[in-house]
């Protein structure tokens, strides 16, 4: 048994809670696993004795980070990621609960993989890691899963991943039959016919690169299809990463007409467009695509109005051998544990979005949408903290990634903001080396 | 080092201040002077070409390497047969979609390719991109030999030049490209060339044909066959794969044929004086009807199987030249 974790007192912290909207002075008291004391003196005078004191200078003290959307790498392909590197990348991302999804191999469509994953995470012992389980067996679009028996388990929720249900009949049986346990359905929206062999958004600079394009309306096609089959079925149902002007203005009005669906975006879809392929990058290659100038607008506009609930950083770990091809045969995907936060904080620094607004969609949305006890600043919860500092300009520098790959397409991109400690079950799991 | 070239000194000169690129990847890259300059060399080595002896020796000693990830009869034939005019050892290399399977990646193939010290690759490969990732990892030159469905360079200097021999410019021709743009290498080469050097370009296709956004690269897109070759100069067939015509993108070949196909009744709403070309290999029957093929009168397409030695003959030779080297 591991020995509880000294009571910490994290003072003289900017302490924000976005689930309250607090955004103060003040200091945190941790004792064992849970946050004990909230106050608003910067150094409390009543601390208990054998308190430890951790001086946050000012710096932002927030819930840590929940990443809705990660490959795990493990099990099946340990040479791009693995449970202890996405670990430690998550870690230095400040990001304290990791959601994997069930791209594995074996896919995770059973509950031996699910206490598999979670056996693993107890070894690493650093983040949190939940598991979201395969909608359908094998990723085939054909049989559901046991959605009752992996939802016991501890699954959070259900969705093929990568990949879109792409059939209607297979879909609207799983949304049905969650409907059961509760169970929240997570769609790639993609509609697979129309997307074809594209590799990237299809316009005119896939025009002059002569690479076959994915349209805009695979998006749309899907998403619309899926909105009559969960208003038909009343299922929970979320849309994952959004990238175009249309999903996010469809979305806008559904929400308006007072249908109960969520949806997310990844950061290069509010922080790049489709001219980051330039010349065939192939860092670039995402799923979906990214998109024309005017979707990123769209999707960030989406952000600021509440229309898109909430980021995953999408983290996709490819080797060298997988991103050094022709881009056609290029694997798809970014890493983005550790470029999470820096690059949201680019919206608030941009001024489309409060930090208020920007940390809720790392924390206490997420939580809510997956029924998480964290995510918040609230005594007697998980003591998963980020201390950062919000201004502090550095480089985006691949060399310094614990993710086992590197592959981002934001590599040396300026930011401002650095993760100064993270926090997890009141242990520190990060501690960045020039604080 | 001493060259047996013969040329006049102030074409050497000239070529050697003016094109600036170490590899020949697209048109898209070049401006309207480079461009200029590789058909002003052309044409000299198509004149040089009809003397005899035709063989040449301003590459002797120099290695290169055609190196075709997709099959070709004409175009490996074309870059062999330009090398050798030129006195160069040519080295043909093919690589089977069995050497793939194996394992061996682009990467591989092209570090093996640089410990052999080729001065001059010409790539073929059926992804777009693929030449330019090469060129990124070896020690030589690069020539694009048709990248998926990017570019195919030196296609479109040889059409131009072909189109420059007939009518004397390019500069305010109007030139129809008619087929499968989408797919076409030759198109996107053939848009960015033409549109370069001061010529019209109109796209006529159906719109499963034709690439998004096309009429952002600056060309009139037409449907109607009819209409698009109304008062052109000239008249670019493309070529129809054949796993395209049975419903995928077009009905049939009958159905294709009638629309776009090109034949006598089409072809007189065009100028009088319009000419017909092909990158071959030609479909008869299918996008070109057999006696305007083969009509001598207005039917370019042998002059632009010659005039591909002689452009491939001078992007050789501009590439092969060390920049550095001092003018004697």
């Amino acid at each position: 048994m591991s020995v509880a974790p000294q009571p910490t007192a994290y003072v003289n912290a900017r302490l924000i809670d976005p689930a309250s909207g607090h955004d103060g002075l003040g200091a945190l008291l941790t004792s064992g696993t849970k946050i004990a004391a909230l106050s608003s003196e910067p150094v409390p005078t009543d601390l208990p004795d054998g308190t430890r004191l951790i001086d946050c200078g000012g710096h932002v003290l927030a819930p840590g980070l929940i990443d809705m959307r990660v490959q795990l790498g493990e099990p099946g392909a340990e040479h791009k990621d693995n449970i202890a590197s996405i670990s430690r990348a998550a870690a230095a991302g400040g990001v304290t609960s990791v959601v994997a999804l069930p791209n594995t191999d074996p896919v995770i469509d059973d509950i031996a993989l699910v206490e598999f994953v979670a056996r693993r995470a107890r070894e690493v012992k650093l983040v949190k890691i939940h598991c979201t389980a395969a909608i359908t067996r094998g990723l085939r679009g054909e049989e559901i899963t046991e959605m009752g028996l992996l939802r016991a388990a501890g699954v959070l929720a259900f969705t093929d991943g990568t990949q879109a249900v792409a059939n209607a009949l297979v879909m609207a049986r799983a949304l049905e039959y969650a409907t059961t346990f509760d169970a929240l359905i997570i769609q790639h929206p993609e509609e697979p016919s129309l997307a074809a062999d594209g590799v990237m958004h299809a316009g005119e600079l896939s025009t002059r690169l002569g690479l076959p394009g994915i349209p805009a309306e695979t998006e749309i096609i899907m998403i619309d299809r899926d909105l009559t089959l969960a208003a038909m079925t009343g299922a929970r149902y979320h849309a994952a990463h959004i990238s175009t002007a249309a999903a996010v203005e469809r979305i806008r009005q559904a929400k308006a007409d007072g249908l109960s669906l969520t949806c997310d975006t990844a950061p290069p879809y509010f922080a790049l467009n489709e001219l980051a392929v330039g010349d065939y990058r192939t860092f670039a290659k995402l799923s979906p695509p990214l998109r024309a100038e005017a979707d990123r607008q769209a999707v960030v506009a989406g952000l600021a109005d509440g229309t898109i609930d909430l980021i995953a950083s999408d983290h996709t770990a490819q080797d060298q051998d997988s991103k050094r091809l022709p881009f056609d045969q290029a694997e798809p995907g970014a890493t983005g544990l550790e470029t999470l936060l820096q690059l949201t904080l680019e919206l608030v620094h941009n001024g489309s979005l409060s930090l208020i607004q920007a940390l809720a969609k790392l924390t206490c949305r997420p939580a809510q949408l997956l029924g998480l006890p964290m995510g918040r600043l609230a005594v007697g919860t998980p003591a998963d903290l980020v201390l950062f500092d919000l201004d502090r300009p550095g480089k985006i520098d691949t060399e310094q990634f614990h993710s086992k790959s590197k592959n981002t397409p934001f590599e040396d991109r300026l930011v401002q903001g650095r993760i100064l400690r993270t926090i997890v079950d009141g242990r520190s799991v990060f501690e960045s080396p020039d604080s | 080092m001493a060259r047996g070239y013969s040329a006049p000194l102030m074409m050497e000169t000239r070529t050697r201040l003016a094109f600036r690129h170490r590899h020949l990847l697209g048109i898209e890259d070049l401006d309207p002077d480079e461009i200029t300059l590789l058909l002003d060399l052309s044409d000299d080595y198509a004149e040089r070409s009809r003397e005899r002896p035709a063989k040449l020796d301003m590459l002797r000693g120099r290695t290169c390497i055609n190196l075709f990830f997709e099959s070709s009869t004409r175009t490996r034939t074309s870059f062999e047969l330009a090398g050798k005019r030129l006195g160069a050892d040519v080295i043909n290399i093919s690589v089977a979609a069995s050497a793939i399977k194996k394992g061996e990646t682009l990467i591989d193939t092209a570090m093996t390719l640089n410990a052999m010290h080729a001065d001059v690759l010409a790539v073929r490969h059926s992804s777009a991109g693929a030449v330019k990732l090469l060129s990124e990892k070896v020690n030589c030159a690069v020539i694009n030999a048709g990248d998926g469905s990017h570019e195919h360079p030196t296609q479109a200097l040889l059409d131009a030049l072909t189109i420059r021999r007939r009518k004397g410019h390019l500069q305010g021709l109007l030139v129809c490209l008619c087929g499968d743009i989408a797919h076409s290498r030759v198109a996107r080469s053939n848009i960015h060339l033409l549109q370069t050097m001061g010529a019209r370009v109109r796209l006529i296709a159906p719109p499963t044909l034709l690439p998004p956004q096309i009429e952002r690269l600056g060309v009139e897109v037409f449907h109607d066959m009819r209409a698009g070759l109304t008062d052109c100069d000239v008249v670019m067939m493309l070529r129809l794969q054949r796993e395209r015509m049975q419903g995928s993108f077009v009905p049939s070949v009958r159905e294709y044929f009638h629309f776009y196909g090109l034949d006598y009744d089409k072809l007189q709403h065009a100028k009088p004086d319009a000419v017909i070309m092909h990158p071959g290999p030609m479909n008869r029957g299918v996008e070109i009807d057999t006696a305007v093929a083969d009509d001598i009168d207005r039917s370019l397409i042998y002059q632009q199987v010659e005039m591909g030695v002689a452009v491939r003959m001078a992007c050789l030779d501009v590439l092969s030249r060390d920049p550095f080297e001092s003018n004697p």
